[in-house]
């Protein structure tokens, strides 16, 4: 590979440290009640509220419908998580410094794994805490409801309208993964030539 | 067939023109109308350009409205019980209306007055007057909450305050009823000999806003009405004016009417801070109270036992009398700084003295004569003109910033726009009815919203609906944009307003606080969940560690209380949320209901007389499942052996 690719590489591997510091995932809950909006921010180490007290709002509201409450401190995912992108970091970096196309398709192949068992794990998270209801201390029960979020998109729930989108340190990461299989991808034609 | 067409098109033009002509004749008549109704119309979901604080005279209160809509935001409680959020019946604010003559849960609010810095206002605090147990109380404008009051000792009726210097150093307070001072039993008619009057200047901390009285002077025994600090050149002063120069104590309307010139006084605050650094002053007991919120919204109440006063005679150049004309209200100054616009209230024209006049007049000593060592000066000294013709019965003027002052004629009923170093009047507007006091936000500060100007009327007779015979008054919004004036709005004013302050709601509507941070709160008797809610017994009183939070109260059963207890609910408002404060109320309490904030703990006291089971719910509308926010508390005999269990 080019210099320049294994710089790219790199660089592009250093940059995921942006998913420490700004969110992966937001998911914006939209309702009359709450003009100055409501949301949760999925972190790659966190669970936070949009804005200081929107975790305990939630959680608060969550009781109508016998939900769990929303405890960052009971999931372990959130430890593990900040480990997994450290080594996609340090294999990114060293994928650089050989430049080895075989070994920029593995760290590819590892950073697609993880991004699949993130999204798995977000969705059986969000399935459990969605369906799971407490149903004795329910005080709102509607057959067939569930209070699933979406992985991406938005859902009508109830009175409140849920948008799950990437957060900052999301949309790095998947820049970051379309930037690498780009430079795979060139290389490789180029060879081909 | 084409030149049947273009026939039918030619008629059915006329048509549209002759129609077009009624519609615009239409519109012409109510033009005046659909404009003023556009330049007051704030859609739904927007918001006013301005905050307006308007007093509440004899309610004791302030209310807040937008401006230009007129529409009401809030009553802030200060100087009045106020039952619908248990202000002065919690416990937490009890204190705050104690006075040296106990608790007192009235007053009579006159003047708010905003905060400034650089002689602008600056969004801080609101400070407010109360006239009869002479009283000065500050709002927190983040809370909209009155944080503290302080009594004002050797006064009766703080009339002319709480008038602010152009960086919140002092905060002014002056006795309208002179008294003996120190008080003592003499009989009225020794009043020349024995009534004095004083003016205070309230410290206020630039940090905190916390008031100390600094210093009070001794003055003749008159009637002290109205003040404004000076700006620009006159920076350092305040003025006051005085009515009753003839120390008359029965019938004033008469007796207090007979002298041609009463008294503007020119007080030299900076001097004074000399001379108290200098130790030229006396420290005198006094009896009074000083009242403010802690970190836990909890009035504390301190003794305020000494003051230290000035006395004139020892401090020369602290004061200089400026001759007005016919008992003077206002005392106002202009945006430069320069004139003094004094409203003699029985005078045929305004006077306006000007500061630099004043200054050359003490340098050339240009004293008429001399009332109790303060120095008169001559009238024609100090005098920069006279607005002629201005009206009948001027009370009080404020600027726009472009060169025009507006005042307002309680005689004649209207604002007279006049201009400001040629004397003359421009414009003129009728009020309905009998306008007192008017407004432009920041029309006493250095730099006018000259935009609209609110006149404050002292009688409303047919403005609205009637309601009996008591009928709210009637505030009148006007443009003053334009050379003209134009009325665009009449609206309804709680209590009465004698004054109101006005600022750009920029300044103050990002700062608004929202709820209070459960785990910052320290109180005494707070629960900060649900696992901390108890019931305790201590003799017999028994304190609840009341929880609320959407939709229910820990504990919501309660037994083992007795008749003859007294029964503290603490309630702590558990939510975290914006606007969802939740209330309290017992049946039979001979006591307010509690409205709690959210992250707030409040404490009202019930005592239970019969035997019986009492409900208490929440009295605040807060979730779809409100009406279920609901308890019971058992009350049994005095001997019974029920021990306390929830």
């Amino acid at each position: 590979m080019s210099f320049n690719s294994r710089l790219l590489i790199f660089i592009t591997a250093l940059l995921l440290a942006v998913t420490y510091y700004f969110p992966l995932w937001v998911i914006s809950l939209e309702a009359p009640q709450y003009p100055e909006g409501l949301g949760l921010h999925i972190w790659i180490n966190n669970i936070s509220g949009a804005d200081t007290h929107d975790l305990n709002k939630i959680n608060n509201l969550n009781h109508y419908i016998g939900m769990k409450h929303i405890e960052p401190d009971s999931i372990p995912e959130l430890k593990i998580m900040p480990w997994i992108m450290r080594v996609v970091m340090v294999s990114g970096m060293i994928v650089g410094i050989f430049g080895r196309r075989k070994l920029l398709l593995l760290l590819i192949l590892l950073f697609l794994a993880v991004a699949i068992a993130g999204f798995v794990d977000f969705y059986l998270w969000s399935y459990d805490y969605g369906h799971n209801l407490d149903m004795e201390k329910a005080i709102i029960k509607i057959p067939g409801q569930s209070y699933q979020p979406p992985i991406i998109g938005s859902k009508t729930i109830l009175n409140f309208k849920a948008i799950s989108l990437p957060g900052i340190g999301g949309y790095t990461a998947i820049g970051v993964f379309i930037i690498w299989c780009c430079v795979w991808f060139f290389d490789f034609r180029k060879d081909r030539k | 067939m084409r030149k049947r067409r273009t026939m039918h098109g030619l008629s059915l033009l006329i048509l549209f023109i002759l129609i077009g002509m009624i519609g615009c004749s239409s519109s012409q008549e109510m033009g005046g109308t659909a404009d003023a109704a556009s330049k007051v119309y704030v859609p739904p979901g927007s918001y006013d350009e301005f905050y307006a604080f308007f007093s509440g005279g004899y309610s004791g209160q302030v209310t807040v409205h937008g401006l230009p809509s007129g529409r009401l935001l809030k009553t802030i409680p200060v100087f009045s019980q106020f039952a619908e959020n248990a202000y002065g019946y919690a416990e937490e604010s009890k204190n705050m209306l104690m006075t040296s003559y106990g608790f007192v849960p009235w007053d009579d609010s006159h003047h708010p007055e905003l905060s400034q810095t650089g002689g602008v206002p600056d969004g801080r605090w609101l400070f407010i007057n109360g006239n009869n147990t002479p009283r000065v109380a500050r709002i927190d404008l983040t809370t909209f909450e009155t944080v503290e009051i302080i009594q004002i000792p050797n006064s009766g009726g703080n009339h002319a305050s709480p008038f602010v210097t152009p960086n919140n150093e002092y905060v002014v307070a002056s006795t309208r009823f002179s008294l003996p001072i120190p008080q003592k039993d003499v009989s009225i008619d020794t009043y020349k000999e024995n009534f004095k009057g004083t003016i205070s200047f309230i410290k206020v901390d630039s940090a905190t806003g916390e008031m100390n009285i600094s210093f009070q002077i001794m003055v003749p025994g008159f009637d002290y009405d109205l003040s404004h600090s000076g700006k620009g050149p006159s920076y350092g002063w305040s003025f006051f004016t005085c009515y009753n120069t003839e120390q008359a104590n029965e019938l004033l309307e008469i007796n207090a009417s007979k002298n041609d010139k009463d008294f503007i006084a020119a007080v030299n605050w900076k001097l004074a801070e000399k001379y108290v650094k200098d130790g030229k002053f006396s420290t005198m007991k006094v009896d009074a109270r000083h009242n403010y919120l802690d970190e836990n919204h909890v009035a504390i109440s301190d003794k305020i036992t000494e003051v230290r006063i000035l006395s004139p005679k020892d401090c020369p150049g602290l004061i200089y009398y400026l001759p007005t004309p016919k008992s003077p209200h206002g005392v106002d100054v202009d945006p430069s700084g320069e004139y003094i616009v004094g409203s003699g209230k029985l005078a045929a024209q305004l006077t306006v003295h000007s500061f630099s006049k004043m200054l050359k007049a003490i340098e050339d000593k240009a004293f008429e004569k001399e009332v109790d060592g303060i120095p008169v000066l001559k009238y024609e000294a100090v005098l920069a003109g006279e607005v002629k013709e201005c009206g009948l019965g001027p009370l009080h003027t404020e600027f726009d910033g472009k060169g025009n002052a507006y005042t307002s004629m309680f005689l004649s009923s209207e604002v007279t726009k006049w201009k400001i170093g040629t004397w003359e009047v421009l414009d003129r507007i009728p009020t309905y009815y009998s306008i007192g006091h008017l407004m432009i936000p920041g029309g006493d500060s250095k730099q006018p919203w000259g935009k609209y100007l609110v006149a404050m009327n002292k009688i409303t007779k047919d403005r609205y609906l009637p309601t009996g015979p008591e009928l709210a008054h009637a505030a009148q919004l006007i443009d003053i944009s334009g050379d003209k004036m134009e009325m665009l709005l009449d609206f309804p004013t709680m209590g009465e307003p004698h004054y109101a302050q006005g600022l750009k709601a920029d300044l103050i509507k990002d700062k608004q606080v929202r709820i209070f941070p459960i785990e910052k709160n320290s109180h005494k008797y707070v629960a900060k969940s649900e696992d901390e809610a108890r019931v305790e017994r201590k003799g017999n009183e028994v304190h609840v560690y009341l929880t609320t939070i959407r939709t229910h109260f820990a504990p919501d059963n309660i037994e083992g209380v007795k008749t003859g207890d007294k029964v503290y609910f603490h309630v702590t408002n558990l939510e975290q949320d914006w606007d969802i404060p939740h209330g309290f109320a017992v049946l039979g309490n001979l006591n307010s209901e509690l409205l709690v904030m959210p992250g707030q703990t409040k404490t009202i006291l019930w005592e239970p007389k019969e035997v019986g089971v009492y409900p208490f719910y929440c009295t605040d509308f807060c979730s779809a499942l409100h009406q279920e926010m609901q308890g019971y508390i058992r009350v049994s005999p005095k001997n019974s052996n029920i021990k306390i269990s929830y």
